[in-house]
């Protein structure tokens, strides 16, 4: 396996503000790799660093062996963006959107005809290729913006916050197409809210806030190191949760309180509220299930709000 | 590694390409957002042509043609007076058009000016085709101006087509100057609001366009000095009558237009690339 | 069943035969809504719309008046260039203001920021909203209204008394040209048909009696000058403000009263068919 992107300490500092403050990953050819983290976190600013539009200001980083402060165009003929927002132009046409962004690329018109065709049919749209770009579903939106940026044949795809605002059928029609270009060989860097994203389409992701790196790993590996196989949900009601939880220490890995329930992290689910009923308490609900990414994530970025 | 997508791309020509003719690529972007409004284009472009010259050459010239002196062309009329007048309006119109809303749609509205940079495409070169698709429509529509300035009689000399590349001049600096502005702009766009009314209205009505700048009081004619809309009618009135002025004053003109766009060019590059990489 | 009683104090919408769900008696709250919303918006942006005719006076008539000298107004006197053609300003930045508050202020609350359809989902029917806001262009086209004529007296562009009677036909042609400009952009519905509605403006603007007589042009073409509205427009301010009466201005004047009766009635219509049906 070889590296594509490798960030040594990477750096962007805005004044005095540092939106990424020393991170440093490497990401290997064909790989999913995901970028996790709240809001500000300074994922969308490491992305613009990847795709060679927005220059570091400390650290290193190269890009399929080149240095985007010198090779920026070289590097962006081999990549494909998707935004967090989408930036279709609504002047044009579905198709003409794929045509005109070619030949930003250099593409010859003979060429991209056959190759928009190939690619309305990869993202569901063949039957959308006349229509107005604001006709167009959220979805087929994004479906389209993903065509748009595969028209280079790109080694790396950049996807930032991809299924945000969608509908679950469309996340799921979307993850399917990126599944299939990660099973061709295209290696995928995707920043993520949703921890359910995050388990389906990354072999690796790294958890950042504030601009730093908190972990590193698979998903299962993060979920191993930083949480327990299973977690015991109770409600006693919000006015008994902080009283009864008293009572519970001691009782799994680990006992959190929240306004509304208290999570009880542990190997088995089932032995601790069957301790809990022993105690002579009785939940108004309760619900086992297994340890997730979000749990994970929770843990390491804290439960305030980021604005 | 060919995928269903189609042939492989050669990565490092489109590169090569890019750096060569980006400038061209996204000069073509903007040509071809055009169709959208191509209606209006050309409305524009054959309607107001028409319309002014029944407006001032037929009726107002009626009231004016009474006098006499530099404000008839010297005996030609007040139409032959006013017509280079006129094409610089007209390409200074279009140039607002293609400068102002189309771009900041391009920074905020549609971010399309970040897709191009996501392609290899530099914000050099994005903000070089925001000029020179300016250059382009202006060359156009000023020719078809120019059409009809002559079925009205209103082009004496024989070297009255180079009006033409006058108030291509003029209209492309006042293009690369709203340009660098609008790409500098990021909240609501009341700034352009105010930049119509305290800087492109009065610079037409006071750019020697409808008189003679010397018909203003001294101190309201440094306006026509500084104004691209000034210079660019001077010297469109050269070439349209033979208007008499210091051979000095010509090459001025010239000149003063051609600084005024290389300035406004370079903000423009600038801020674009701030915008774009920041 | 007490509690929900008390709560229904509100005002019941007043029900008419004609206007029925259309009409609560309530446009007072749309106009209180758009003089709350002036105050937060930009101050420079919103005065310096009178400037433009100010600058047009001073251009066209100070500067080009100096070459042209005298006009001879309809059937009377020779006047001075700028006298001529300052009452032509006024009539004009009167429909501007109106049409600009009626197509593309409307434009952008119908499409963009749905700002009618949050109003006619309260007791609110379309025929408060659109008088609401008529009666806000008309209040700031008032303003601008008087101050140009401020400058015209100071100028000494107004030659008799009766200009004091521009204020309320300005107010006239404003409503006459904001009715008519809203029931036009119910009909709109993308931005490039907006743009239209300007080619329409500007012939107008150049050709009806506004800067020379339209006596200048053949018979034929003068009878359609005078089918638009911005002819009767400038023609009833200049007589006004010149001084110059005519009987015939009691037409101008008639033009204007159906074509308001008109724009409403059209109006209301299209905001039924928009919003309700």
């Amino acid at each position: 396996m070889t590296a594509v992107i490798a960030a040594e300490a990477l750096e962007k500092r805005y004044g005095d503000v540092a939106a990424v403050d020393g991170i440093s990953f490497e990401v290997q050819a064909g790989e999913a790799f995901g970028l996790l983290g709240p809001n500000g976190a300074g994922k969308s600013t490491t992305m613009r660093m990847l795709g060679a539009v927005s220059s570091r200001t400390g650290g290193t980083l190269s890009i399929l062996g080149l240095d985007p402060d010198r090779s920026g165009p070289e590097i962006r003929a081999q990549l494909g963006v998707v935004p967090q927002t989408d930036n279709l132009d609504r002047e044009l046409r579905v198709r003409d959107n794929l045509l005109v962004y070619g030949r930003y690329f250099g593409m010859s018109r003979r060429d991209l005809g056959p190759r928009a065709d190939a690619l309305l049919e990869f993202a569901q749209l063949a039957d959308r290729a006349k229509a107005k770009v604001d006709e167009l579903s959220g979805g087929m939106k994004r479906r389209l913006t993903i065509a748009r940026a595969l028209v280079n044949d790109p080694r790396i795809l950049l996807l930032d916050e991809p299924t945000t605002g969608l509908d679950p059928q469309a996340r799921h029609i979307l993850w399917d197409r990126l599944f299939r270009l990660k099973e061709q060989g295209t290696t995928l860097v995707l920043t993520t809210h949703y921890m359910d994203e995050a388990e389906q389409l990354c072999d690796r992701l790294v958890v950042v806030d504030k601009g730093v790196i908190m972990a590193e790993g698979s998903p299962a590996e993060l979920i191993a190191r930083y949480s327990s196989r299973e977690v015991l949900e109770v409600r006693f009601g919000s006015e008994h949760n902080v009283r009864v939880a008293e009572q519970l220490t001691g009782l799994g890995d680990r006992v959190e309180v929240l306004p509304d329930r208290i999570l009880v992290y542990t190997d088995n689910g089932e032995r601790e509220l069957a301790a809990i009923v022993g105690q002579g308490l009785s939940p108004i609900t309760s619900l086992v299930r297994r340890s997730s990414l979000e749990d994970v994530f929770l843990r390491l970025t804290g439960r305030s709000l980021v604005e | 590694m060919t995928t269903v997508l189609g042939a492989p791309v050669d990565h490092a020509e489109a590169a090569r390409r890019a750096r060569r003719w980006g400038f061209w690529y996204a000069t073509e972007h903007r040509l071809l957002g055009m169709r959208a409004y191509a209606g209006t284009i050309l409305a524009a472009t054959f309607g107001n042509p028409v319309i002014y010259l029944f407006a001032l050459g037929v009726g107002l010239a009626s009231l004016v043609d009474r006098s006499a002196g530099e404000i008839t062309a010297d005996g030609h009329g007040y139409l032959t007076f006013v017509a280079p007048a006129l094409l610089g309006i007209a390409a200074v119109t279009a140039a607002m058009d293609e400068s102002t809303y189309a771009v900041m749609a391009g920074f905020k509205w549609d971010a399309t000016y970040f897709a191009m940079n996501a392609a290899p495409l530099s914000p050099a070169q994005i903000a070089t085709g925001n000029v020179l698709v300016v250059v382009l429509r202006l060359l156009a529509a000023c020719t078809v101006y120019h059409l009809f300035l002559l079925a009205f009689g209103a082009v004496p000399s024989p070297l009255g087509w180079l009006t033409i590349l006058a108030a291509t001049l003029g209209g492309t600096a006042v293009a690369a100057c709203l340009v660098a502005f609008s790409s500098s702009l990021k909240g609501e766009d009341s700034p352009l609001a105010l930049v119509m009314r305290f800087v492109i209205t009065p610079m037409m009505l006071f750019s020697g366009t409808f008189f003679p700048l010397a018909s203003l009081p001294l101190f309201l004619q440094p306006i026509g000095w500084v104004s691209p809309l000034w210079h660019a009618t001077e010297l469109g009135r050269v070439f349209n009558y033979g208007m008499v002025e210091p051979i000095w004053l010509t090459a001025a003109h010239v000149l003063y237009l051609l600084a005024v766009i290389a300035i406004g060019w370079m903000l423009a590059v600038r801020i674009t690339r701030r915008r774009l990489g920041g | 069943m007490t509690a929900l009683e008390q709560r229904s104090a509100a005002p019941v919408p007043r029900s008419g035969r004609l206007l029925g769900a259309l009409y609560a008696g309530n446009a007072r709250a749309v106009l209180a809504r758009g003089l709350t919303a002036t105050r937060s918006s930009n101050w420079v942006v919103v005065l310096s719309g009178f400037l433009e005719p100010v600058l047009y006076l001073l251009s066209l008539g100070i500067g080009l008046g100096s070459v042209i000298g005298t006009v001879r107004a309809g059937s009377g006197a020779e006047i001075g260039y700028a006298a001529y053609i300052a009452p032509a300003l006024l009539a004009v930045s009167a429909m501007n203001g109106a049409i600009m508050d009626s197509t593309w202020n409307v434009f952008f609350k119908m499409h963009f920021s749905k700002l009618y359809q949050g109003m006619v989902s309260t007791s609110l029917g379309p025929f408060d909203v659109a008088l609401g806001e008529i009666a806000l262009a008309l209040l700031r086209g008032a303003l601008y209204a008087l101050g140009f004529l401020v400058i015209m007296q100071a100028l000494g562009l107004n030659l008799a008394w009766t200009a004091l009677l521009a204020l309320p036909a300005i107010l006239l042609i404003a409503a006459g040209f904001a009715s008519v400009g809203m029931a036009v952009t119910s009909f709109v519905k993308t931005f490039q048909q907006m743009e239209w509605i300007q080619f329409f403006l500007l012939p107008m603007f150049l050709f009806s009696a506004t800067f020379y007589p339209i006596t200048v042009y053949p018979p034929p073409i003068q009878v359609l000058v005078q089918v638009f509205p911005l002819y009767h427009g400038v023609e009833l301010v200049r007589g006004l403000t010149t001084g110059i009466l005519e009987p015939g201005m009691l037409l101008h004047v008639l033009y204007y009263v159906v074509m308001v009766a008109l724009g409403i009635v059209f109006t209301t219509r299209r905001l039924r068919a928009l919003f309700l049906d």
